[in-house]
């Protein structure tokens, strides 16, 4: 495995929409290697055959009461009213005639 | 006092009307009042709500309706778990004025049962901590020894318990952040089987591992929440279409003809001595009760760290992609653009563990690592849980300590995060595992800090884990015990 540079320490925190000044960056690099060194230890198991588990219940989908016991249940394909527009605006930072408001994204001069 | 009492007990006292919902929950804030400067076990209380509740709850008692075991009984949530109208934080900035406008089921089928909610309890920011120092509110501190951290993520839940500021709680575990801290704060803690409770409202922290689970001051107790909030959900798909047995049917003071597991990777030498001791007492206990013990062997223990800081922090990177100043929380004020505006608000809004694990999780997943890591990291979950699948083959349940220490003192781990990861050895494998796992109060070091004894049972086999735990209880006094809390040198 790998370890991270203070370059892979830019790069990531681009990807994960995150800023770092130069200190923090430093930081985060050494604490970041230190735990992907720990983690390297799975490097000693041989996995080549084991395959991955992302939940532990299997992975079949059933419709909701057509099994007993099934995990991943798929619900009835109703349309279901949603909770009331302004209720859900309200917790918005900045909201308008009802949608959320961001920062302009389209340049008006073009 | 009423406070300190168990809800099965006062439960009797609301029905034959020897007291009110109201009496219950004056004497919960009274305490509150008293204790509660100290412990900082909450973040927000709904006093007034909360009276509310009581009122409805004690005309049913007074009409003379069969009332649920929990209406009346006072209860707090973590601050993770999404409660129509009041504040829910995650012990985040960036969630500092976020009002849900909806319940989470957990909390729909609490109130269906008519219970009281007191409040909303401090948890590291996220649910990403073992010690509740990671809150961007406040520190929360052991009832047993104020200097000492409650544990964590769900700290403040455990802690009110323990100080008797609520009944009960509810709290999330996503790698023992309920057990790990009712053993730290000398109360019961379970986390239920992965799939048994709905996640609906439950703000993501890694999806395919968290899990609600109770707080309360007996085993009792926990079969009853267990009641109240197990059940598959039409807005879980990952609840389990299953029916619910009764709980309480598993409270039998009986272990005669179970057969108990002791792992021995469990007992390195980075336990501590006198927990280690605490433990083995406790099994002889149980040994003694007429349960079967055998020392098993769950081989690939010493990788469920490395496994979980892959797992949790890659799902948490894409679950904390949600917070970016859009729909709902903090937004930095005076972006350059629509980009600079999520990086500052991110920035600005998350604390230095969560932007950690958001770091490694994105790492975990990014292009060219992917296998490497996270891949690499669902495999070794697959050994991990086949090593449980293999042990529940021989033993009906597996006991173990909850946590290497007993508390530990404030500002000691938070400089290291690799040392602080560390204090989850000993309840990431059963997290992997989707097992049910309990921690049961079992005695205490030197110092005066409880010990938890952890229980795991296969998945779905909770009532032979409160079997087990019910049955140590029963006849053992450590849960009885209180913690005396210094207050300016008088206790209280």
């Amino acid at each position: 495995m790998a370890t991270i540079t203070t370059e892979g320490v830019r790069h990531v925190a681009n990807l994960a929409r995150l800023e770092f000044n130069d200190e923090e960056t430093e930081q985060f690099t050494e604490q970041l290697a230190r735990i992907l060194d720990y983690i390297g230890t799975l490097n000693e198991l041989e996995t080549d055959e084991v395959p991955p588990t992302s939940h532990i219940h299997p992975h079949q989908v059933f419709i909701m009461g057509s099994q007993e016991g099934a995990a991943h249940v798929a619900k009835p394909d109703v349309v279901k009213p949603s909770y009331p527009r302004e209720e859900v605006l309200a917790n918005a930072p900045e909201a308008e005639e009802g949608y959320f408001g961001v920062p302009r994204v389209v340049d008006r001069s073009h | 006092m009423l406070y300190e009492l168990t809800a099965h007990a006062l439960h009797e006292k609301l029905k034959n009307q020897e007291i009110t919902a109201v009496e219950l929950a004056e004497s919960v804030y009274a305490r509150v009042d008293e204790v509660e400067r100290h412990v900082k076990g909450y973040l927000t209380l709904t006093k007034d709500t909360a009276l509310e509740q009581a009122n409805r709850a004690d005309t049913g008692f007074q009409k003379g309706d069969e009332m649920p075991p929990l209406a009346g009984i006072p209860i707090a949530i973590k601050d993770v778990i999404c409660t129509k109208g009041v504040r829910t934080t995650c012990g985040s900035k960036i969630l500092e004025s976020f009002v849900p406008p909806y319940d989470a089921t957990v909390m729909t089928k609490l109130y269906k049962q008519g219970v009281v909610m007191i409040g909303k309890t401090n948890m590291d920011e996220f649910a990403m901590g073992s010690s509740t120092e990671n809150s961007a509110y406040q520190i929360t501190h052991n009832p047993w020894n104020l200097d000492t951290i409650p544990g964590g993520s769900s700290g403040g839940s455990a802690a009110v318990v323990s100080a008797d500021t609520a009944v009960c709680s509810l709290g999330s575990d996503t790698g023992g952040s309920i057990r790990q801290p009712a053993a730290l704060c000398g109360v019961v803690g379970m986390k239920p089987t992965y799939g048994r409770v709905s996640r609906y409202g439950l703000v993501a922290f890694a999806s395919s591992l968290d899990q609600i689970g109770p707080f309360t001051k007996d085993v009792t107790d926990c079969a009853l929440l267990l009641n109240a909030i197990c059940g598959s959900d039409v807005l879980d798909a990952t609840s389990v279409d299953m029916s619910v047995p009764d709980f309480t049917q598993g409270l039998i003071n009986d272990v005669k003809g179970l057969k108990i597991g002791v792992p021995k990777e469990y007992f390195t030498p980075a336990l501590d001595t006198e927990i280690a001791d605490c433990i083995h007492s406790a099994i002889a206990v149980l040994e003694g009760l007429g349960a079967t013990v055998k020392e098993i062997s769950l081989p690939h223990t010493e990788y469920a760290i490395a496994t979980y800081y892959i797992i949790a922090p890659a799902e948490a990177s894409a679950n904390l992609a949600r917070y970016d100043g859009v729909r709902y929380g903090y937004r930095h004020e005076n972006p350059e653009d629509l980009i600079n505006m999520y990086k500052r608000t991110r920035s600005e809004g998350f604390g230095e563990e969560v932007k950690r694990r958001i770091m490694l999780g994105t790492f975990a997943l990014s292009a060219g690592y992917q296998d490497a890591y996270y891949k690499k990291a669902q495999k070794v979950r697959t050994l991990i849980k086949s090593d449980f699948d293999a042990a529940f083959e021989k033993v009906d349940v597996i006991a173990t300590p909850t946590s290497p220490t007993p508390a530990f003192k404030i500002g000691e781990r938070i400089a290291d995060p690799l040392q602080m990861y560390l204090s989850d050895v000993m309840t990431t494998p059963a997290s992997h595992a989707g097992l049910p796992g309990i921690s049961v109060p079992c005695g205490f070091v030197k110092s005066g800090l409880p010990v938890g004894l952890q229980l795991l049972g296969a998945p779905f086999a909770e009532e032979k884990v409160l079997r087990v735990a019910y049955t140590f209880e029963q006849n053992t006094e450590h849960h009885r015990q209180k913690p005396q809390i210094q207050t300016n040198g008088v206790v209280s």
